[in-house]
């Protein structure tokens, strides 16, 4: 199971990547494994604030539809462009071309509560 | 309650597929991707593993009167070889389950039904079964391997003598195949690509499988999971039991009226005759999404005032056709071709047309 040590997991089997007051987020290599093919990526949240644990997309696979839950609370800035004509990139590069949002990092506490890979692996029993 | 396994249960787990709980039994999901799944039965030759599926043996002189007494469809039309399709109706106007019937012999029928209806259509036909029919329930010892594609007949020729080319659809044969005896080699499946279903007891189920994967190698056969048996029928239009018929369900609503013949006596055909006379105001349709969404069961469609008239039954993204497909029930005044309807996605009203099925022509 691919679990870069750099990132941080979530137990709703999302990464974050930190970069200054930015996170980018993606779904994990174990959980696109689980969905299957990715189909569409529904976010609708740019520009707005998201609460920690508050949904701000949906992820569609072939045969399920699956809530994507914020891992902090911030404001979303960006969303992969990329995946709207080419959603598949979830599947063949979940923590690389596949990201989903870019967001502000309102409250660095909260990233105290994120998961090390080792934590996320244990989890997912890799 | 334990989780049944098929025959080739480490066979499937070999290969790598997901494996998941469905009607009581551990079975392959997904061996690589759905996508890449359904392309294969699509444009080549893809394998599945059907044993769930339940087979009722019924014989004797009174068999004929069983079968017509509790299915919608005429039977008495079969001639041995020959399979039809039809559909247990209860007493209450929904459906106990949809089913094949092969004529075996004079006398002599194979049911086969879904698996999640197994005990449940056994306990149903058995109650009807007054007149001393023998009713035998073998799915325990059977296993089923659905072929399918356009080259499933050049893939599967060199195993057997029986003239694959030349197998009208919706009949089956007994033969020799992969060099196991009396194997029914039947030319149905659930995928609209073509292609064959293969009965064996399960002793032999491992052979002819290998067989059947070594002989189609050349034409690209590949496991197929029940991911893409869902979507590749959900293409055509094919109903599912407990998404797009149920208990609550009439065959007439479900556009099953084609298996629902009134020249004979069965269960509640008196009601649903008064129903087919009075039309239904409800009934079973397709829609493509317009707009970009995917429907899956249990959304709410709405008219274009944003009112309720009805709710999806079985949804996807076509493979195929690239887009999100779904079947639902709406109010008849909504169910024609053409007719604009809403699907309620996560609060959201996303455009959908009503279309003639199958969504896919091959």
């Amino acid at each position: 199971m691919n679990l870069p040590s750099e990132l941080k997991y979530t137990k709703e089997h999302e990464w974050v990547r930190i970069e200054g007051d930015t996170a980018i987020i993606g779904i994990t290599d174990f959980a696109q494994r689980e969905l299957g093919d990715i189909v569409y990526v529904d976010i609708d949240t740019v520009d707005k604030k998201v609460n920690k644990d508050e949904v701000f997309g949906t992820v569609e696979a072939v045969k399920t539809v699956s809530d994507l839950f914020s891992p902090l609370t911030g404001t979303v800035l960006e969303l992969n462009e990329k995946l709207g004509s080419n959603p598949e990139l979830v599947n063949s590069d979940a923590y690389g071309d596949g990201w989903m949002i870019k967001m502000s990092i309102d409250d660095k506490a909260e990233l105290e509560g994120l998961l090390s890979a080792e934590a996320y692996g244990q989890l997912i029993g890799a | 309650m334990e989780l049944k396994k098929v025959a080739l249960n480490d066979v499937h787990e070999a290969l790598g597929a997901k494996m998941v709980p469905f009607a009581g039994y551990n079975m392959p999901v997904r061996y690589s991707s759905d996508i890449e799944e359904h392309k294969t039965v699509r444009e080549a030759v893809g394998i599945f593993d059907v044993s769930h599926m339940g087979e009722f043996m019924v014989k004797g002189p009174k068999a004929l009167d069983l079968i017509q007494r509790v299915t919608s469809n005429d039977a008495s039309k079969l001639v041995p070889g020959k399979i039809q399709y039809t559909c247990l109706p209860n007493e209450e106007g929904g459906i106990v389950d949809d089913l094949l019937v092969y004529q075996m012999a004079e006398n002599e029928y194979m049911l086969v039904v879904n698996a999640s209806n197994i005990e449940k259509d056994w306990n149903w036909i058995s109650k009807f079964n007054t007149e001393g029919a023998e009713l035998e329930n073998i799915s325990d010892s059977m296993s089923l391997f659905a072929v399918q594609g356009p080259k499933t007949a050049d893939a599967l020729q060199s195993l057997t003598s029986l003239d694959l080319h030349n197998m009208t659809y919706y009949t089956f044969e007994k033969g020799e195949f992969a060099g196991v005896p009396n194997v029914i080699v039947s030319a149905t499946g659930y995928t609209g690509a073509g292609g064959f279903e293969i009965y064996v007891p399960n002793e032999n189920a491992k052979a002819v499988w290998d067989k059947i994967m070594e002989a189609g190698k050349a034409f690209g056969i590949k496991p197929i999971g029940l991911g893409a048996r869902d979507t590749l029928r959900l293409e055509m239009g094919f109903c599912l039991y407990g998404n797009d018929i149920s208990d609550t369900t009439s065959p007439l609503e479900a556009g099953l009226g084609w298996v629902t013949k009134f020249n004979k006596e069965f269960t509640n055909s008196q009601n649903l005759k008064a129903q087919k006379e009075a039309g239904v105001s409800r009934k079973l349709v397709g829609f493509e999404m317009v707009e970009q969404g995917i429907p899956r069961a249990h959304y709410e469609i709405a008219n274009a005032e944003g009112e309720t008239i009805g709710e999806v039954t079985s949804g996807t993204q076509s493979p195929m056709l690239s887009k999100g497909i779904g079947l639902g029930y709406v109010k008849t005044e909504f169910a024609g071709p053409g007719s604009e309807v809403y699907i309620k996605i996560r609060n959201k009203a996303v455009k959908a047309n009503v279309v003639k099925l199958p969504f896919y022509k091959a």
